[in-house]
């Protein structure tokens, strides 16, 4: 029968081993070579843009990259799905958007704000994403 | 109640309720927002309800954990905590810190950043604050006449929680960068180190409900915490499928996170088994139901919902669903919320000297939240199902979607009145004990 000792080498040794592959699998896909996260493109605007992505809290609503609330639409291929034009127009308008019922804050951007979200928009629609992509946007319906 | 200074857990209990049950009165709020009444928008839009509800969430889940650290830690240690004065002031100002955040977010003070929006200048508060609770635990664990493989258990736990919180807290200017890091604090907490704080948690309360040896329960607390670490640390890889790092991950994450429910099986057997196996059983009916329950439902929430959308070729439609809400409630549940619940219900009666161990209010509060909170998850994976299906299978647009899923959130506030009707009752029952007195001490330690 397993012994109290041997059960906790079992923990520790199996938490040590497990935890450096992690770290090396971490490096291996941050490395220049493996990188798939568009970082090369990350621009100023881009940067601004995330900033206000965060002040404002967007992902209490909606999902990017999957990840956020389950209120309002996924942004990933937003541009593709609706144009650049729509949405600076969501991100300008001083009264709630709610074309469907359901309402948006109106945040009222400014013409700059509104560019840099749309620019960092534009540089998540550039993320390899293994596929996910293609599932959120129907304009990439049947690439796959 | 052995020594004194275990009186201070009643207080971090007692925070810990008073803000599960503002957390409830947010989760309606989006609940009704999702069926179609939006009526309070302007005042309180969808991301500040939602902010409150989940911060509010892991705030009285760590205060839970906290008092429980102060109740058992003395216990296992066999001495009294080494200063009380600064227990008091560790409670105080999480609970400053918890109010400013939660007010703050009212005010668009906060960072999107899912389940961390607690701003980067409050987290430096929240820093301090935890230095100060983990120096008061692990010097009076250091100190004590014995140190206990449950209560280090619980230690490492509460430790590794606090140091993989400053990995949340790095700069990135990359979404994919800041969101991978996220995880190591969102994932690495709820399918890692928070396991090791449950463990520590059941292995105490089962030693104590049913008298089995604990030698034998700390060793299968070792095999369990094993099995944690084990498929957890790599199987973070589950949400790195498809957020845009490579493809390596769809790999490891697969085959470890497959693997994680293993775990929490381990929990369930475990408890049962011990429960059948004790000799001496307990008079605390109630908290013996929350124990079994925590260990059972946990493995129900967390592992096989889990699995159900773990597997990549399943998650690239579930990612960013309302399956993936069916899964959170039901595991934040079992697993956390119902082992807070288990350590209140144990202790409460011994730090007031009020022994209501059996009572209809007790069972029904039992019974009621967690009939409620299956209901609310089956409503989830109904609309989660039927979302996947129209919007990512036939390509709907979202909003089209969202009408059809109305119905399935006026079945989830139903079931949600019968989970708040339950905790409410619970509430009554932890009001009726009083307050903890000195007069609960036991003479002879049992
Ligand atoms: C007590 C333990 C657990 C808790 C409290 C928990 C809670 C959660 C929560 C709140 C989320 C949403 C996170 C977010 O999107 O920011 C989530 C996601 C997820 N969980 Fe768990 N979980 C637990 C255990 C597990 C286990 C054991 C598995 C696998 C077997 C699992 C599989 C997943 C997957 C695949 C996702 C991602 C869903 C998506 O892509 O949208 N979880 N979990
Ligand atoms: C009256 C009870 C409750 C109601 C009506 C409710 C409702 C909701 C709603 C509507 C959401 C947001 C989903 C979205 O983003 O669209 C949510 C999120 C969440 N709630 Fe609750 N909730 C309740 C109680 C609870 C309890 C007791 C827990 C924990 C034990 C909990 C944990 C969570 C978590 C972890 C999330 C985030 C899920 C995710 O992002 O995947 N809720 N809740
Ligand atoms: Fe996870």
């Amino acid at each position: 029968m397993l012994s109290k000792k041997q059960a906790r080498a079992f923990f520790l040794g199996g938490t040590v081993v497990t935890f450096l592959i992690f770290i090396g699998l971490t490096i291996y896909s941050f490395s220049k070579s493996q990188d798939q996260s568009n970082d090369e493109n990350i621009t100023e605007a881009v940067v601004r843009g995330k900033k206000l992505w965060e002040d404002n809290n967007c992902m209490g609503c909606h999902t990017i990259l999957g990840e956020g609330a389950y209120y309002a639409p996924e942004l990933t291929k937003v541009i593709e799905r609706r144009g650049e034009g729509y949405i600076k127009a969501v991100l300008t308008t001083p009264v709630d958007w709610a074309p469907n019922g359901r309402k948006m804050v109106a945040y009222g951007f400014t013409a700059e704000e509104a560019a840099d979200l749309i620019a960092f928009f534009d540089w998540i629609d550039d993320i390899d994403l293994n596929g996910f992509d293609t599932v959120v946007s129907p304009l990439a319906k049947g690439e796959n | 109640m052995k020594y004194k200074s275990q009186k201070v857990a009643y207080w971090f209990f007692a925070l810990s309720m008073l803000l599960f049950g503002l957390q409830i009165i947010y989760g309606f709020i989006m609940g009704f927002a999702h069926a179609g009444f939006d009526g309070l928008h302007a005042a309180i839009p969808f991301n500040t309800a939602r902010a409150v509800h989940t911060n509010l969430l892991v705030v009285w889940l760590l205060s839970g954990f906290m008092g429980a650290a102060y109740y058992i830690i003395p216990e296992e240690a066999q001495r009294e905590l080494v200063s009380v004065k600064l227990a008091y002031v560790q409670l105080i100002s999480l609970a400053i810190v918890g109010v400013i955040a939660i007010v703050g977010y009212h005010f668009n003070y906060w960072e999107g950043r899912k389940f961390l929006e607690i701003p980067r200048s409050l987290d430096y508060l929240v820093v301090v604050n935890v230095l100060l609770f983990l120096g008061l635990i692990l010097v009076t664990l250091f100190k004590g006449k014995r140190r206990t493989t449950t209560a280090l258990v619980l230690s490492m736990g509460l430790l590794f929680a606090a140091l993989l919180y400053l990995s949340g807290m790095l700069p990135f200017d990359s979404q994919v960068k800041d969101s991978f890091f996220r995880w190591w604090v969102v994932h690495l907490w709820v399918e890692g180190v928070w396991e090791l704080i449950m463990g520590g948690i059941l292995s105490f309360l089962l030693i104590k409900l049913t008298g089995v040896d604990r030698e034998v329960i700390e060793k299968w607390l070792y095999v369990i915490v094993g099995l944690t670490f084990l498929s957890g640390v790599l199987g973070t890889g589950h949400h790195y499928y498809y957020i845009g790092v490579n493809k390596i991950w769809l790999i490891v994450g697969g085959i470890f996170s497959a693997l994680e429910p293993l775990a929490f099986l381990a929990m369930a057997l475990f408890a049962v088994n011990m429960y059948r196996k004790g000799e001496k059983k307990h008079p605390n009916k109630l908290a013996l139901y929350w124990t079994l329950g925590a260990a059972i439902v946990s493995f129900i929430g967390a592992g096989l919902l889990g699995f159900a959308h773990t597997l990549p070729q399943t998650n690239l439609y579930t990612h960013g669903t309302l399956v993936t809400a069916m899964h959170g409630h039901l595991a934040f549940w079992g697993a956390y919320a119902m082992i807070v619940l288990a350590i209140i219900s144990y202790s409460l009666p011994n730090m007031t000297g009020r022994k209501l161990y059996e009572s209809t209010r007790g069972r029904m509060a039992f019974w009621m939240s967690n009939i409620g909170m299956i209901g609310m998850t089956v409503a989830f994976g109904v609309a989660g199902v039927v979302q996947v299906y129209l919007e990512r299978k036939l390509k709907m647009e979202f909003m089209e979607v969202q009408k059809q899923t109305e119905i399935h959130f006026v079945v989830l506030i139903i079931c949600a009145t019968l989970f708040m009707i339950g905790i409410i009752l619970y509430f009554i029952d932890f009001y009726k004990h009083g307050k903890p007195t000195n007069e609960a001490l036991e003479v002879q330690p049992t």
